[in-house]
């Protein structure tokens, strides 16, 4: 007679076997952020292309040029809807890039910029966009220095898919990344989280809802910068809360850095439209896009220090100290409710909002 | 499914006489009151809302009896707790 | 959020668990079952077995109103959204239910348009908007969503939107609690009432469970605090031996119902001699079809349904799951063959479903990951 423990040992076991994608067709799932799009990086992106500056599956590729050392990474934008308050695709275009690569620990430098156009879309919503992107890049202190242009006949496309590729400089000595998480940790939020995927999801119009809101896209490398200057030797790791969301990204971190991770959901900043939104809709919260928003690992003693750091730069007034790496099963994320009880926060399967960013 | 959510009526819709906006922690949306009685509702009521309907208005009398509840009980666990303390069999 | 976060308060709980463990008989075990899906799905997302006493155990019900479609049913409504001129809308949790094809989810991505509303309301909106296209909404759940759909037909009806039509599959809680009390596997001590199902049909048709089954019930409230407190209630009648139904949400459940709701769904819904519900088998008058005067917006008269019986996968136990005969590590494929991406079973699909709910809330408490932390 199998006990409870016994079935749970085994159902470790099954998750920790190599990922294997079993479904014949793409399906949304798979750009979800979640389970499903794991596994079809690691099944068949990595199985294809799998090399040691892959593998560590960063939000940026740290490779050496001579005797200087870059950071190379990629992003794709396909919102849906093009513009939305708070910005547009340009904006999340630039300023994702930027993150990833400040997040890398690098100084953003360069831009490309890839469009893929549909037949028959405004030429003056391309003027707003690329206006967009000018004024973002202006921000952010980086220049688009090359791209390239397709157009697609009218229903293969829709309107206007943006991909970047960004180069930043690795200039502080120190490296990050998921290998320096250790138990003891700190985990923070630069600010309140959900802010743009509700904003876009409810400017589809699809739901009715209307709300306060707008996306929170923004460069993050001036808080970066500040919080790196600010806690030197003492950040473990940086990342972007994007596609999934916060709780996305802490699993990530929890099984690269084969920790677990508690989190106290009390502490998690939230404003209150973006919960009336997600109580209304039945999606927590934590799993909700963000695009100017990102997770910090820190050494524990250092944790008021980088609170303090991140509090004095304008994108991470709101910032939070909300919770713990510790030394429990790899790779589990659990939540302290509010409530006083415990329970999971996994990777999500399928997608509560698709076309987020 | 069951998904039921307390919202506050902030405005009802002139030209519809079973819809009215509702607004739950700053989010609004048009909502039917039509499976509410004829005495209908008044901004400033609060309903419960399933899948775009209102399917019952809040007691705030009741509301509020049940939190009393739920504090006389923490209260008498406090005081209990802080008896438990303070005695001393020694 | 107002009527919310007071009843998630921490200290009040940690009160109302030290009052239920003071009731508790030395050696007796107590087994109370809920029968809402959004209790199921409360109890895990916060973890309120965490404030219950060794000997107080919740066991989930047949609650969920996905997961008790039978698979032909969704393979009929993938069949009506394959039809090249339909656009089907349906509640998000619908979207990854299993039929024995796949689920909409997979017919989505083959190119059907399928799309996810968060009323009826907004599926009717479609169809005005779309008077070329047929719009099919998938109705599904208990009494509670039933006078939504209700009306949302009414208004069809009122204004001629022909083209919008309904796949009802609307099912009733009284017969599958009676199926449950019926059961000889199950030994229960009292249920939590589905407090949203409530404020439709009051409290009066829960009486027969403690009158003639001898069952304490108590009608409870979503709140963390709500369930607590209601399962505080049990125990009390338990001890001061009473077998009532009380209201312990009665800040939103009239004891009478919503009689607007009921004759909505009178007016255009009738029960169906008898329906399958998955896992639980044929149940008589348990399901609602559409009345003969709305059949321009009955989808089941106005497509050709396959209308196939799907018999569940051989290794499938989402029933006794559903009875709450078995928990949902006990079920042979938990976790290993059946998981939230590979589902078998719709236990393991709906948000609401105790399979769901254990796997991706429940699998570690508090003295599982010390007992881990410390090995």
């Amino acid at each position: 007679m199998t006990t409870e423990q016994q079935v749970l040992d085994r159902i470790e076991r099954a998750r920790r076997r190599a990922p294997r994608v079993r479904e014949e067709r793409v399906t949304l799932a798979h750009g979800a952020g979640g389970k499903a799009t794991q596994t079809l990086v690691e099944d068949v992106f990595v199985g294809a292309f799998g090399n040691p500056a892959l593998e560590p599956l960063d939000d940026g590729a740290t490779l050496d040029l001579g005797a200087s050392r870059m950071v190379l990474t990629t992003d794709s934008f396909v919102v849906s809807p093009l513009f939305f308050p708070g910005g547009d695709i340009g904006d999340l275009a630039v300023n994702g890039t930027v993150n990833d690569l400040a997040v890398s620990g690098a100084r953003p430098l360069y831009l490309s910029a890839g469009f893929i156009l549909e037949e028959g879309f405004p030429m003056d919503d391309l003027r707003r966009v690329t206006a967009s992107m000018a004024a973002a890049a202006r921000r952010a202190g980086v220049a688009v220095v090359t791209g390239d242009t397709k157009v697609v006949q009218h229903g293969k496309g829709d309107g206007c898919y943006i991909t970047t590729t960004g180069v930043g400089v690795l200039e502080r000595p120190e490296a990050f990344g998921a290998a320096r998480v250790r138990p003891g940790d700190a985990v923070l939020v630069s600010g309140p989280i959900g802010e743009h995927g509700v904003t876009v999801m409810l400017a589809r119009g699809e739901l009715d809802l209307a709300a306060d809101l707008v996306s929170d896209t923004a460069p993050l490398d001036g808080v970066v910068a500040a919080l790196l200057d600010a806690v030197p030797g003492g950040v473990r790791m940086l990342r972007d809360a994007t596609r999934g969301g916060v709780a996305t990204v802490l699993n990530e971190v929890a099984r690269a850095a084969g920790v677990s991770i508690t989190v106290d959901e009390a502490a998690v900043p939230v404003r209150a439209a973006v919960t009336g939104a997600c109580e209304l809709l039945g999606i927590d919260p934590l799993y909700v896009a963000c695009e100017g928003r990102f997770v910090a690992i820190v050494a524990g003693d250092r944790a008021e220090e980088a609170l303090a750091a991140l509090r004095g730069h304008p994108l991470g007034e709101d910032a939070a100290l909300v919770g713990t790496v510790d030394g429990g099963p790899s790779g589990l994320v659990l939540l302290k409710t509010a409530f006083g009880g415990t329970r999971i926060a996994d990777l999500l399967v399928g997608d509560p909002l698709p076309r987020i960013c | 499914m069951c998904l039921g959510i307390p919202g506050e009526i902030v405005e009802l819709l002139p030209d519809r006489g079973d819809l009215a906006t509702v607004e739950v922690a700053g989010v609004r949306r048009p909502i039917s009151t039509g499976l509410l009685g004829p005495e209908g509702v008044r901004p400033g009521d609060w309903v419960l809302v399933h899948v775009g309907f209102a399917m019952s208005k809040i007691d705030e009398a009741e509301a509020a009896a049940t939190l009393a509840l739920l504090e006389g009980l923490g209260r008498a666990y406090h005081d209990e707790l802080d008896a438990l303390a303070e005695s001393d069999i020694t | 959020m107002r009527f919310v976060d007071e009843y998630r308060d921490a200290d009040k709980a940690r009160a109302l668990s030290a009052r239920i463990t003071a009731l508790c008989e030395p050696g007796r075990r107590y087994k109370f079952m809920e029968v809402c899906g959004g209790h199921t799905h409360t109890i895990y997302k916060h973890g309120v077995e965490d404030h219950l006493p060794e000997g107080v155990e919740l066991v989930h019900g047949p609650g969920c109103p996905v997961c008790v479609i039978p698979m032909g049913r969704v393979d009929d409504a993938i069949a009506i959204a394959r039809e090249p001129d339909v656009i089907m809308t349906s509640f998000g949790d619908t979207m990854r239910v299993p039929g024995g094809t796949g689920s909409f989810f997979d017919a989505k991505a083959e190119g059907a348009d399928i799309r996810m509303v968060y009323s009826p309301l907004d599926a009717l909106r479609i169809a005005r908007e779309n008077p070329g296209r047929r719009v099919v909404f998938m109705a599904i759940g208990f009494e509670t969503t039933a006078p939504s759909t209700a009306m949302t037909v009414l208004r069809a009806a009122a204004e001629g939107i022909v083209n919008f039509s309904v796949f009802c599959n609307h099912v009733t809680i009284i017969p599958a609690i009676k199926a449950i009390l019926d059961s000889p596997d199950l030994r229960l001590d009292g249920f939590l009432g589905p407090g949203h199902v409530s404020t439709v049909i009051g409290c009066r048709p829960y009486e027969f469970i403690s009158s003639h089954y001898g069952r304490p019930l108590v009608c409870a409230g979503f709140e963390p605090l709500d369930l607590l407190q209601s399962v505080y209630m049990l125990m009390r009648q338990l001890d001061e031996g009473r077998c009532e139904v009380e209201n312990q949400y009665a800040r939103v459940v009239p004891w009478e119902g919503n009689p607007r709701a009921l004759e909505a769904i009178g007016r255009t819904m009738e029960l169906r001699p008898h329906f399958e519900w998955r896992g639980l088998g044929f149940i008589s008058h348990s399901a609602l079809r559409l009345r003969e005067a709305y059949a321009v917006h009955d989808a089941e008269r106005v497509f050709d349904l396959p209308g196939v019986r799907v018999a569940d996968p051989k290794a499938c136990q989402c029933g006794e799951v559903l009875k709450g005969v078995i928990k949902p590590w006990e079920c042979k494929v938990f976790g290993t063959a059946c998981t939230p991406e590979t589902p078998i079973g719709t236990c393991m699909v709906s948000s609401e479903g105790a399979c769901a709910a254990y796997y991706n809330y429940g699998r570690f408490t508090r003295d599982r990951v010390q007992e881990a932390t410390l090995a």
